[in-house]
């Protein structure tokens, strides 16, 4: 067995590495190479050690609203989905009709665009404002609270489908030792069920923390930053670094780098904290 | 050894990966063509009957790849940096200039050079010539005469000014759209102008266009260099409150309340003026294509007129449109002697050959500022036509298009997002021109 793995190891995977190589490994080495660059085009370029890092937080008014911003929304964020997606599980695993029908209902969101989202939030957002006389330009709060519900609907879904997935799995003996031991609804909750879907929480936490911190296309089409850059993120301040500021595209570089670094290095934290949790049943 | 065997493997996919582009670079022969790489994917499929006629008549071949809405300097950078890198293209003015200066090649020599109606209109850089227009284009308040003329014909309006040919200035504007404003329900309207569009990405009329009067104003009175990057460093919006009037005008007059203007867009604006349910929209001679194409549309042809941006600079009786261009041609200095010279062929044989020519002026729709055209070639729509007559109007002075002297984008965007707080009520007049000279002065210092 060991053998065939062995011999037929490149045959399968050569391509994939490959692919893997020209889609992620060399941009994302020429990425970290560029960060330390003054550029253009990626031909044309003059080394410059670390300026474009100290750039990115000396010179520039807009990064650490960024990552403030991102990182206040990334955790009402997390909250909000898995608590509501859970809940929604639970509730979609009991018996009872149109469960199936509803499943497909919460899961349809995460079928549309971010860009097309956007765009139908913001009608929503504003029309619901207009009442008020106001729209959602009028204040970062209310481009908070947008984006917030917008990505709580189009994650809920998602996250939903693998808490079904994780509490189908919980099995059913378990279940009815603990009701013959006397556990209520809540305690087979938190003492059987949660526990046993703690892999589903480990992915859930991970996938909305880092879809949460790396929004942009929705953020693009919903406030695109305004009122004044108060609702951008780091993913839109990136873009907005890099493209729309001539000579700034190092430093927009040395954002990415920094942002890269920032999001795997929360997930792993996060992974560490959640796995530790994980049993087996 | 398993271990090992992965990070060999590994170590080959990354070699394999890098090799790609060389190899497939190999197989090819060099050849000439030209590369264009076209700004406006509107027009892309007519610049393709341009490249096709070309390759007929001289065996040349040429490549137009386009660039997607707003996504021009993004595609540059990128074809730029590949093996097929166009040898055709395009800057926005002297900013522009400044980002692709590596890149661009110096064009004195050029036949479309020596035939530019206006050598002044090229962007240089000392004695070299590093871009040229290749189209002109105006934009103003664009005006409906079916409505103006219903509001002139009611008996109660005000009887100061009483036709549109006497508006030459901002109070007499002020003063008709205000009463214009007044009689909305008589006119069957919603506002005498469309909205006011401030959403993100939408404000370009506003943060660049309007702006630009003021500025250029600003520009020729203080007598600076225009081509020194260190005169422009600074900033001192002195008609500021001059841009506030017609920006007030257009909040408090429009068909939008002040307030909401920040989720309306181009479009939106658009819309509005051709369904005749608005009277003036500020917008240029592309806006032609926008207004028909709406479904339902009201206005005709022949009822467009434009008039001149009036905000109460002294002497601006005398103010025509602003009329100029962000599109000029570049050749890339990087690519081969013959390469260059293709791309210049090619380029002053749209804008001579006979045929060429025709589909310039009919397909491509450009006001081309070469001698090569005489007056009848200009293009068949209605607003192109107007600014075309505005160009050769008597004692009228243009106003050049200086917004391509503007810092950056970031610039102008903040400038736009600190305009609709200003609009909500939220910021106030003078907090907007501090912000914008301070702006200025910071994304001045910050492109090097």
């Amino acid at each position: 067995m060991n053998k065939h793995f062995g011999r037929w190891f490149p045959v399968f995977v050569l391509p994939t590495l490959v692919a893997f190589c020209i889609a992620f490994l060399v941009p994302f080495g020429m990425g970290v190479w560029l960060s330390f660059h003054r550029f253009t085009t990626i031909q044309n370029t003059h080394f410059v050690g670390w300026e474009n890092y100290v750039r990115a937080f000396t010179e520039d008014d807009g990064f650490l609203g960024a990552l403030t911003f991102s990182a206040l929304f990334t955790l009402v964020c997390l909250v909000v989905v898995n608590v509501l997606s859970f809940v929604l599980a639970l509730a979609l695993t009991r018996p009872g009709r149109g469960t199936t029908l509803l499943r497909g209902v919460f899961f349809m969101p995460n079928l549309i665009g971010g860009i097309v989202l956007g765009y139908v939030f913001s009608l929503l957002v504003n029309g619901l404002l207009g009442f008020f006389g106001v729209d959602i330009t009028f204040s970062a709060t209310y481009g908070f609270w947008g984006l917030v519900s917008l990505n709580v609907w189009q994650l809920t879904g998602y996250m939903m489908i693998i808490y079904i997935a994780g509490l189908q799995n919980v099995p059913g003996e378990l279940l009815e030792a603990a009701a013959m031991d006397g556990a209520g609804g809540w305690t087979t909750l938190w003492r059987v069920k949660i526990p046993l879907v703690m892999p589903a929480i480990t992915i859930c936490t991970f996938l909305t923390l880092t879809n949460s911190f790396k929004l942009f296309d929705q953020n693009l089409a919903l406030t695109a930053g305004a009122p004044e850059r108060q609702t951008q993120m780091l993913a839109l301040d990136i873009y907005n670094t890099f493209y729309g500021r001539i000579g700034w595209q190092g430093v927009g570089q040395a954002k990415a780098v920094l942002f890269f670094l920032l999001v795997a290095a929360l997930a792993g934290v996060q992974l560490f904290l959640t796995r530790r949790q994980e049993v087996d049943a | 050894m398993k271990q090992r065997n992965f990070l060999r493997l590994l170590a080959l996919a990354l070699v394999a990966a890098l090799m790609l582009p060389t190899l497939a670079a190999c197989g090819e022969e060099e050849e000439m063509v030209v590369r264009y790489l076209n700004f406006k994917p509107e027009i892309a499929d007519k610049y393709e009957k341009l490249a096709k006629l070309y390759e007929e008549k001289t065996g040349i071949k040429v490549v137009v790849e386009t660039a997607a809405n707003n996504t021009y300097e993004q595609t540059l950078a990128a074809k730029m940096a590949t093996k097929e890198a166009p040898t055709l293209f395009q800057i926005n003015g002297p900013r522009g200039y400044a980002a692709w200066k590596d890149y661009c090649a110096d064009l004195s020599g050029t036949e479309l050079y020596r035939h530019l109606n206006d050598p002044d209109m090229a962007v240089k850089d000392g004695a070299r010539v590093v871009g040229i227009p290749y189209v002109v284009e105006g934009y103003g308040i664009i005006y409906n005469t079916a409505l103006t003329d219903k509001y002139f014909a009611l008996p109660d309006r005000q009887k100061e000014i009483n036709a549109m040919d006497e508006v030459q200035s901002f109070s007499a504007l002020k003063t008709v759209v205000e009463d214009m404003q007044k009689h909305k329900k008589a006119l069957g309207i919603d506002g005498v102008f469309a909205s006011t569009s401030l959403k993100a990405g939408e404000d370009w009329r506003w943060q660049t266009h309007l702006l630009n009067i003021p500025l250029s104003y600003e520009f020729t009175e203080s007598k600076v260099n225009l081509s020194d990057q260190n005169a422009l460093r600074t900033i001192d919006f002195t008609h500021a409150d001059r841009y506030r009037n017609i920006f007030d005008l257009y909040l408090n007059n429009g068909v939008t309340d002040r307030k909401l203007a920040g989720s309306k867009t181009v479009v939106d604006s658009m819309a509005e003026f051709a369904l005749e349910r608005c009277v003036m929209v500020q917008n240029g001679n592309w806006a032609w294509s926008q207004i028909k194409d709406v479904s339902g549309n009201k206005v005709k042809a022949d009822n467009l007129r434009f008039l001149p941006i009036y905000t109460g600079i002294p002497g601006e009786e005398k103010q025509g449109l602003a009329i100029g261009t962000e599109n000029y041609y570049a050749i890339n200095s990087q690519a081969t002697e013959e390469q260059q010279k293709a791309a210049a062929d090619f380029a002053y044989w749209m804008y001579s050959d006979p045929q060429a020519k025709r589909l310039v002026v009919e397909e491509l729709g450009l006001i081309a500022p070469f001698d090569t055209f005489t007056s009848q070639e200009t293009p068949n729509d209605p607003l192109a036509r107007q600014v075309a007559a505005w160009m050769k109007k008597e004692g009228v002075t243009t106003i050049p298009w200086h917004f391509t002297l503007f810092p950056s984008m970031r610039f102008k965007e903040d400038f736009g997002a600190s305009l609709l707080k200003y609009a909500q009520g939220g910021k106030t007049w003078d907090a907007v021109v501090k912000d914008m000279k301070a702006g200025w002065e910071r994304e001045s210092a910050q492109s090097r």
